[in-house]
């Protein structure tokens, strides 16, 4: 276990080196940094100054260790576009997009599992081949036209849901949130659905396909056999063994889930982090770019790890293997 | 047409084949297909702009499926702009191929250090989502290259950003592939009889490691279509004036509030079936690839 631990943060410490000295590289050597900060008519003097201020005349790898320091505390720079500071600029916008990726990941496993559970214990059912039929069409419909199609239908057409922003929210101080008041809520609904639905039907054809495997497999025959009861042999027994791939799944996607949501908080102007994002990309504004790809890197490592080592914990049979 | 499931094409396939194919074509032979050329400004007529469908109440006879905020023909931009993406597509797909295949032969057929340099980046790289991944490139872009936003850049662009992910993939099944044909006599005897490496890795080794590559590349045509599509979605692909299928959601996507409905659906559809109908092949042909799964059901 102690080996399979030192391993995966060795790796996990590997990709962050990676990560920041893309992120380092972007912001030395992509448009110039002095040009992008220092106003419009500022002597050439004053540009010297500010250069040094950067500590842009020391070697490179000076300045990746200082860059790499800053990290650390916490210190992003500040963004290009708006002159503020980028870890003020994500912190404002990580409560919209993680409480999205929550509400979405709940209903993608909500939904996924038993859809999924269903199309296995009865594969050739009318209800099975209609929710596989849905299912390849909704992994061949890409975020943003389900977002447009829902908006163009719920919010167009019925008026029923709101189709843009977060509704109001309440300031927790150090959070904000929309779950607490009821046009918050409202407000999730359309985007949590477009941003679940890819996520669910990976979930529902995990489900299943893990799922015939168990069902096929001598315990789950020993059990019939035995006269166990359906509702055990399928839910218990064979649903158990099916979820231990999900675990993985649903970690890892929860990372992927972050990144997709660059594309639903823009068909729905949801003032999350991939909102700020793409208006990074836009404008080039570096710093936010770099902060976000280094914020999203060390997300996906987290997990990464998170995953191997549950997964670990969960399944005796790695924990000899490796440990 | 269940005729025996193990050679014979399901009906499904064999219709989704079909309907890729003819999108292909009608792709390819867009100019010929269309009344418009949705690239010529001149064409545009302001007078035009915003008119719905021909079955509709206020459809005009000239336009098929409507027009757009500027009057250029719906049905030409959707023709148009089916061949961009599948161009873009194809040339992601193939890039990444031809990237991924290399990397994978040479990592697989000399392993050690060069192996493990290869497949770490791919490690790196395949533990970021593709889209992210691809508009960090795009944006990068645009801040290295001045004219990144030009019609004739933001191609090349769009298929670095894409198949700069994809190749891992390629990459992996190749060298897999290469290790198990390396182990194998032809290719002990090939190096005993002094044959040099790149000759022994493309004539003896590529031709044996070449079906699982189609398989790929056949999904992965799909998700390069979708990638773009969204890249433009998001206003950093190709510009309006040289419309992806994706541009064109983009466009409509403004008029959807004021009951504009026709400029976002009819590409989104034109987007579904394309992405559908090659998905449909490329499943089955993973599932008729997959040692696994044969002799199954």
């Amino acid at each position: 276990m102690a080996g399979l631990l030192l391993s995966r943060l060795l790796q996990a410490a590997l990709v962050m080196i990676a990560v920041t000295a893309v992120a380092f590289a972007m912001f030395r050597f992509v448009g110039d940094p002095v040009r992008a900060m220092a106003r419009e008519d500022s002597t050439p003097q004053e540009r010297a100054e500010l250069a040094q201020a950067l500590g842009l005349d020391q070697p490179v790898p000076v300045q990746y260790a200082r860059f790499v320091g800053r990290v650390a505390r916490g210190d992003f720079g500040i963004s290009y576009r708006n002159q503020r500071p980028v870890t003020t600029l994500i912190a404002e916008r990580l409560p919209a997009t993680l409480e999205l990726v929550f509400a979405a990941t709940l209903l993608a496993l909500g939904l996924g599992i038993p859809l999924g559970v269903m199309c296995a214990i009865r594969p050739d059912g009318a209800a099975a081949r209609l929710v596989q039929s849905i299912s390849l069409i909704g992994i061949s419909t890409p975020t943003f036209v389900t977002g447009i199609a829902l908006i163009l239908f719920f919010a167009v057409t019925l008026r029923w849901l709101p189709s843009f922003g977060r509704g109001d929210i309440v300031d927790l101080g150090f959070w904000t949130t929309g779950y607490l008041t009821g046009s918050g809520l409202r407000s999730l609904v359309l985007p949590s659905i477009t941003l679940a639905l890819y996520q669910l039907t990976l979930i529902m054809r995990l489900v299943r396909s893990e799922m015939i495997d168990a069902l096929s497999s001598d315990y789950i025959r020993f059990a019939r056999a035995r006269g166990l009861p359906k509702s055990r042999i399928h839910y218990v027994l064979a649903l158990r063994n099916a979820l231990m791939p999900v675990i993985t799944v649903t970690g890892l996607q929860i990372g992927s889930l972050v990144a997709f949501a660059i594309v639903t908080e823009t068909v729905f102007q949801w003032p999350g982090m991939g909102l700020l994002f793409i208006q990074a990309v836009s404008f080039v504004d570096i710093p936010v770019m770099a902060a976000y790809l280094m914020f999203v890197g060390a997300l996906f490592v987290v997990l990464n790890t998170a995953v191997d080592l549950v997964y670990a914990i969960v399944d005796p049979r790695l924990r000899k293997a490796k440990g | 047409m269940k005729l025996g499931r193990d050679i014979d094409l399901p009906f499904s396939v064999a219709l989704a084949a079909a309907v890729a194919i003819a999108l292909v074509l009608a792709a390819a032979f867009a100019p010929l297909l269309s009344p418009f050329d949705p690239t010529d400004i001149a064409t545009y007529n302001l007078a035009d702009s915003e008119l719905p469908p021909r079955w509709t109440l206020d459809g005009d006879p000239r336009f098929l499926l409507g027009t757009d905020n500027q009057g250029r023909d719906l049905y030409s931009a959707i023709l148009y702009g089916a061949r961009v993406s599948i161009g873009i597509g194809a040339a992601s797909v193939l890039t990444a191929a031809l990237f991924g295949i290399t990397l994978g032969l040479v990592a697989g057929y000399f392993g050690g250090a060069i192996d493990a340099a290869i497949m770490r980046v791919g490690d790196v790289i395949m533990s970021f989502p593709t889209i992210l991944l691809a508009l960090l490139v795009a944006g990068l872009a645009r801040g290295l290259i001045p004219q990144a936003s030009s019609a004739a850049w933001t191609p090349v662009i769009l298929i670095a950003a894409i198949a700069i992910h994809e190749w891992v993939q390629y990459a992996r099944t190749v060298r897999a592939a290469t290790m198990v044909e390396t182990a194998k006599d032809y290719v002990k005897a090939a190096r005993v009889i002094g044959l040099p490496p790149t000759r022994i890795m493309l004539r003896h080794i590529l031709p044996n490691v070449m079906g699982p590559v189609l398989v790929i590349a056949t999904i992965n045509l799909a998700a390069a279509v979708l990638t773009e599509a969204t890249l433009s979605f998001l206003g950093v692909g190709m510009p309006p004036t040289y419309p992806s299928l994706g541009t064109l959601i983009r466009i409509g996507n403004e008029f959807v509030f004021s009951g504009i409905w026709w400029i976002a659906t009819f590409p989104a559809l034109a987007l579904i079936v394309l992405v559908l109908a090659v998905n449909v092949v490329g499943d089955w042909l993973r599932d008729r690839f997959n040692p696994k799964l044969r002799g199954r059901e």
